[in-house]
């Protein structure tokens, strides 16, 4: 046969994973050099002095003086961010201006009531935003219902374009002062995630929802679902096994973005609802002008983010190697 | 011309698309919001500003829609007289965001190569963050106030602008068309001028639209948080900053900004949908006709199959709109027998196929007076499953990229067989040794993509073999696959025809394909079954205008390079096109007046020969077929 | 007019080789047919001569000089495959017709120094509207954007390109692939009617052996990127010499089933 892939069959798919690997861990290791450096520059990036202008122009001359020797700006550039990214390694970040602390406390203490609304949140858009999209998809396939997409579209665009901290003051006057079910705000019982969870989640699994569909609707176009239709495999075979690992993959690789996002979003979400973790941290820290503290939740956001998008790339390059060979 | 009287210009479009219902709507909210700007301030500016010590805090009254706030000043006209500051500043950071963003993504097309893959690299890192995280950053640098959050939200936007107009302008780049322009010796500057640019533009706007909305929420959150506008000044978000803490007291007060934010956001969202619309990137739904009831000619007393394994009678596919693209044929085919269908694209002949195996996408509706099957009615009793296997034009897109190979065979065992797991996959190895495809059991637990185009054509026809397929129909077989491999497929599909007895249908641009496998021929024009005849009568035999035509129209290994090629003037139509007459009159040097008027039906013409013409060629008078056609004919059509 | 000449073309994308070390000939005047299976390297090496791929090493050598790595308009034009790519959707046929059009004999796009812009303009309109008429397009249709055309008319239309920048070669990548049967011929007659005219050397990409018998004088065989085969098309076809070049001959359908029987 001329166009007989001669090489064995296992040795085919080989060289284009390694490759793959090679390069996404590449992209990720520059992505966080990138983000060290930023969060570095930052600090010189402010115009004037940043701790008389965190002090205040009032503050001692002797004051400021030391408070630079602590905080090395004192030192050649060169010799700070090697001192910087040392300290990093050993996971030191200095220390907070505003609360005499070293910023690692800080943010231990504080990053564990943000996961402990971003994982659940992340969990719960991808239960409702794959079903859902997926099921609008079967529904108003090839143009039938047209009223069901034009409601499917209209509540889920309205729903995507609410931003979050509105979607969390809307929750607050509807389900804590309107009809009071749950608290306000503040961390509690397990009644006060309810609120904070639902803000987070509601947003983006509409986004992913509408993704979705959009997805499923694409491959249900694909040539091989009209071969699975010429089969006369029954609909759940088609549907299930056939269309959704396609789908999966794809709309994973476009949602990547949403859950990164996930996390900053918590930022507003938290400051809505008084939430005790890194986001209120960071707003506080930079109308305070703590920038050591800046610098070091916008390191853990930066980080986190740039891990949850190659987790999904890993993930998605493992479900459809195809999709990895191809995209080089 | 088809096309000519449809309008192209986007102003066109875009008047067109503002009359819809969703157009009118984002107009009124457009200068809805633009009125309130520009007026909110000179008509409530005082109202807003004026401190009233003895109304602190009040809750919603007549006097005070909202309420007021600590200091005494109505709500409601705060978030009015807001609206102005709001939009400046989100219009100010999306300037900033959008220049910026067309600038570094235009950008590596103008400068060198080495500079310009720095830039993309860069916004490649660059767009991995989220967008909050960078301006948070950004704000930090620039520090609290209205100014530093301009320039936070603008360039917060830049790098999901750059990517997208680097992406844009990358597939334009690569483009044909500039290829030739680059041939042509266009310079840099005048490539981007001529080319880029203007091919950019509309989705760059579209995405400019709906990145303001963005802008605007980010601005929002960002005065909300405390970092953006500070008193005096407020804008929507610190209105909300203020009100918040008095959610249990005033709720309205706090939900208004936030409502105003929504809305406006929403406006945006609606004026990049109208963009999108008049771009044609979103057809406009336009009221299509209910499809017309063409009323099948009834048939009372179905008549015996006669031998022939598929019977079709008046067989109809039309679409909404009375787009008809099988337009009432009537075909047989016999046990074991192999007939090619041969067309030109919109000929309807895949949709014919797709009509006997039931897979006609979905707006397309079937009729037909009669269509059997192995002496079933394929509508009451569509029990093909096993019996009928379809192979289909693209090999690459027919198998489902992420089941293994082995898998997608086996499952119409399971399925249709009620054989077990390991029975299924035995019989899926064993079909795919019997298209020769070496190493089976090896090949069966492999992915699509492992195989090569012609593998996976063989493994489409294994996958048809898996019951006892009584007839294969094959659309397009080989158009997607190499000359060599081409001549295995059909090899392969006549030698499966041979050892399972199964008939074929074999469906073709290409007559010279058709020819090599098949016995018969049924030619299609315009819809309709213009001539069915044996193989042997194609060179010198065809009655049909149109069929002499084409075989004449391409050159074989035999046409003697001294003479011109046969042409036919003028285009095929487009479905739904066709007049009264026959299809083929307006490009057919014999049609007479006759022609224009009338359709001609099949009729029979000589042994196994029928025509649907009412001046066939005889196969003695023909002279050179359609010779006459001029140079220049097709272009003036 | 003159002849087209390419000596040790080499192209590499990566580690992979499209085209390896490739001579060949086009004498002038005369039509060179260029032919392999899918993956042969012959789209790669037309693109080369134009330099759209990289070259790694190798000459073009237009009429004997040097052509490969000027800058600016190249004596090389090439027609593509697929006509619905190949025409800037945002332009008019004309315009995209009037940027090919050289620079010293009517100019559409710098202004005029010494003759009043009016004047340039006319001619260069009359020069499209040449070019257009050239190739069985109605002149008057020069305002329309390509999307009011069929397949057939938009290769024309990207004929009257290549020939409109005077070009001492034209290359034409299987020009009518993307085409329908009934027009093919159209557009085969008038190429061959064209060359004979204008008589300018030809490079004919292929995968259809029986279109390149027809319009070529010479036949060049590609397989994995090497040149296999190169001869006069009558020698080629009936005596050929390469075992790829057999196996193309033999892959090719014909209607002789039926032409036996008939």
């Amino acid at each position: 046969m001329a166009t007989l892939t001669l090489n064995s069959p296992g040795t085919t798919a080989r060289s284009p994973w390694a490759g793959f690997a090679l390069r996404r861990t590449w992209r990720l290791v520059v992505s966080l050099a990138a983000l060290v450096t930023a969060a570095f520059a930052m600090i010189h990036l402010i115009p004037g002095d940043p701790v008389r202008t965190a002090l205040g122009t009032t503050a001692d001359p002797a004051l400021i003086a030391a408070r630079r020797h602590s905080l090395g700006l004192d030192q050649p550039l060169l010799k700070q961010y090697g001192d910087f990214v040392g300290h990093l390694l050993h996971g030191r970040l200095g220390d907070s201006i505003g609360a005499q602390m070293p910023v690692s406390e800080i943010i231990s203490s504080r990053l564990p009531a943000t996961l402990q609304i971003a994982v659940p949140a992340f969990v719960l858009i991808l239960l409702l935003a794959i079903p859902v999209g997926m099921t609008a998809a079967v529904l108003t396939k090839d143009g039938r219902r047209r009223r069901g997409e034009l409601a499917f579209t209209g509540v889920t665009g309205f729903l995507g374009a609410v931003p979050e901290f509105l979607l969390a003051v809307g929750l607050i006057a509807a389900f804590a002062v309107a009809w009071p079910v749950f608290p306000v705000a503040s961390r509690g019982g397990m009644d006060s995630y309810v609120l904070p969870v639902l803000a987070l989640t509601v947003v983006p699994a509409a986004t992913l929802s509408r993704i979705v569909r959009v997805e499923t609707l694409r491959v249900l176009g694909e040539d091989y679902m009209r071969t699975a239709r010429a089969k006369r495999l029954p609909a759940r075979l088609r549907y299930l096994r056939h269309a959704l690992p396609n789908l999966l993959t794809s709309s994973l690789t476009l949602g990547g973005l949403l859950f990164s996002s996930l996390l900053a979003g918590t930022v507003l979400v938290e400051n809505v609802f008084a939430w005790p973790g890194l986001g209120t941290t960071i707003v506080q820290a930079i109308t305070e002008k703590d920038y050591p503290l800046v610098q070091g939740v916008v390191l853990v956001y930066g980080a986190a983010a740039l891990l949850i998008t190659f987790a999904v790339d890993v993930a998605v390059a493992v479900a459809d190697p195809q999709s990895t060979v191809r995209g080089s | 011309m088809p096309h000519q009287d449809q309008d192209t210009s986007l102003r066109h479009r875009l008047g067109r698309t503002l009359r819809t219902p969703i157009g009118v709507t984002a107009l009124t909210a457009c200068l809805l919001v633009v009125l309130v700007a520009v007026f909110g301030p000179v008509l409530l500016g005082d109202q807003a500003a004026r401190i009233d010590t003895d109304a602190i805090n009040r809750g919603s009254s007549a006097a005070h829609l909202l309420g007021t706030d600590q200091l005494g000043r109505d709500i409601a006209a705060r978030v009015v007289v807001a609206t102005r500051l709001t939009l400046r500043l989100t219009l100010l950071a999306a300037v900033i965001g959008v220049g910026g963003g067309l600038l570094l993504g235009v950008a590596p097309a103008v400068v060198g190569r080495r500079l310009g893959r720095l830039i993309t690299a860069t916004v490649g890192v660059l767009v991995a963050f989220p967008g909050l995280l960078f301006l948070l950053f950004l704000a930090t640098i620039f520090g609290v106030g209205s100014t530093g959050a301009v320039f936070a939200v603008g360039l917060a936007m830049v790098p999901p602008m750059a990517r997208l107009v680097q992406n844009l302008t990358a597939s334009i780049a690569g483009s044909d068309y500039v290829a030739a322009a680059r041939i042509l010796g266009v310079g840099r500057f005048k490539l981007v001028v001529r080319h880029l640019l203007p091919n950019i533009a509309e989705p760059s706007v579209l995405f400019a639209t709906q990145a303001a909305g963005g802008i605007l929420v980010a601005f929002s959150g960002l005065s909300f948080l405390g970092l953006g506008v500070q008193p005096p000044e407020y804008d929507w978000g610190r209105l909300l900053n203020e009100q918040l803490n008095r959610i249990y007291v005033n709720p309205v007060a706090a939900l208004a900004p936030g409502a105003a934010v929504v809305l406006t956001g929403l406006m945006f969202g609606l004026v990049g949908e109208v963009l999108a619309q008049a771009g044609g990137r979103r057809a406009p739904q336009a009221r299509e006709a209910t499809p017309q009831q063409v009323k099948p000619q009834d048939e009372t007393a179905p008549d015996g199959d006669g031998g022939a394994l598929v019977r079709a009678r008046d067989l109809r596919v039309t679409f909404p709109g009375g787009r008809r693209a099988v337009r009432g044929i009537s075909l047989s085919i016999g046990v074991g027998e192999a007939v090619g269908l041969v067309g030109e694209s919109g000929s309807g002949k895949s949709l014919t196929a797709l009509a006997l195996a039931d897979l006609v996408p979905h707006p397309g509706r079937v009729c037909a007076g009669t269509l059997r099957f192995d002496g079933h009615d394929l509508r009451a009793d569509p029990r093909l499953g096993t019996e009928l296997a379809m192979v289909f034009q693209d090999p690459m897109a027919s198998l489902n990229p992420a089941l293994r190979v082995g898998r997608q065979l086996a499952e119409v065992a399971e399925v249709h067989l009620g054989a077990t797991r390991a029975q299924a996959t035995a019989r899926a190895v064993d079909r795919l040794g019997a298209v020769r495809i070496p190493l089976p059991e090896r090949r069966a637990r492999q992915r699509p993509h492992e195989y090569s185009g012609g593998m996976r054509q063989r493994a489409v026809i294994a996958m048809g073999l898996m019951g006892e397929p009584k007839l294969i129909v094959a659309d397009e077989p080989t158009t997607a696959l190499d000359v060599a491999v081409q001549q295995q497929v059909l090899d392969l599909l006549a030698e499966v025809r041979a050892d399972s007895g199964a008939a074929l249908l074999l469906i073709s641009h290409d007559l010279a394909v058709v020819a090599q496998v098949c016995e018969r021929v049924l030619v299609m024009y315009g819809g309709l079954i213009v001539e069915d005849l044996p193989v042997a009568q194609l060179v010198g035999g065809a009655a049909h205008p149109y069929t002499r035509a084409l075989v004449g129209a391409v050159p074989t290994m035999a046409t003697d390079p001294g003479t011109e090629l046969a042409t036919i003037p003028g285009r095929p139509p487009e479905p739904g096109e066709a007049g009264a007459g026959c299809p083929f009159a307006p490009r057919c040097e014999r049609a007479r007046k006759r022609c224009h008027d009338d359709a001609p039906e099949l009729a029979g013409f000589g042994p196994g020969q029928r025509v649907a013409c009412w001046y066939p060629v005889d196969a003695e008078t023909a002279v050179a077929p359609a010779q006459a056609a001029s140079h220049g004919a097709e272009a003036t059509s | 007019m003159s002849s087209l000449e390419l000596r040790g073309i080499t192209v590499r994308y990566g580690r992979f080789t499209a085209v390896d070390n490739v001579d060949l000939l086009v004498p002038e005047g005369t039509v060179t047919g260029l032919v392999g299976g899918s993956g042969s390297g012959k789209s790669t090496l037309g693109k080369a001569v134009v330099g759209l791929a990289p070259m790694q090493s190798g000459r073009v050598l237009v009429a004997g000089s040097d052509a490969g790595r000027r800058r600016g308009r190249s004596p090389v034009q090439l027609v593509f495959q697929n006509p619905y790519a190949s025409l800037d959707p945002r332009m008019t046929i004309g315009a995209s017709v009037a940027e090919a059009l050289p620079r010293e004999a009517a100019s559409c796009e710098t202004p005029a120094r010494k003759a009043p812009a009016r004047e340039r303009r006319s001619a260069c309109d009359a020069e499209v509207a040449r070019y257009l008429e050239l190739v069985g397009i109605d002149p008057a249709r020069a305002v329309l954007a390509p999307d009011a055309l069929s397949g057939g008319q938009r290769q024309r239309v990207a004929l009257a390109r290549a020939l409109a920048a005077r070009p001492a070669v034209l290359i034409a990548d299987e020009i009518t692939s993307a085409l329908d049967v009934s027009v093919q011929g159209a557009v085969l007659n008038l190429l061959r009617r064209l060359q004979r005219e204008l008589g300018f050397a030809m490079l004919f990409i292929s995968h259809n052996l029986a279109v390149v018998r027809y319009l070529s004088d010479q036949v060049a065989v590609m397989d994995d990127g090497h040149l296999v085969e190169c001869g006069p098309t009558e020698r080629v076809l009936e005596r050929p010499e390469h075992p790829t070049t057999r196996n193309l001959i033999s892959c090719v359908p014909t209607l002789a089933l039926a032409e036996e029987a008939s």
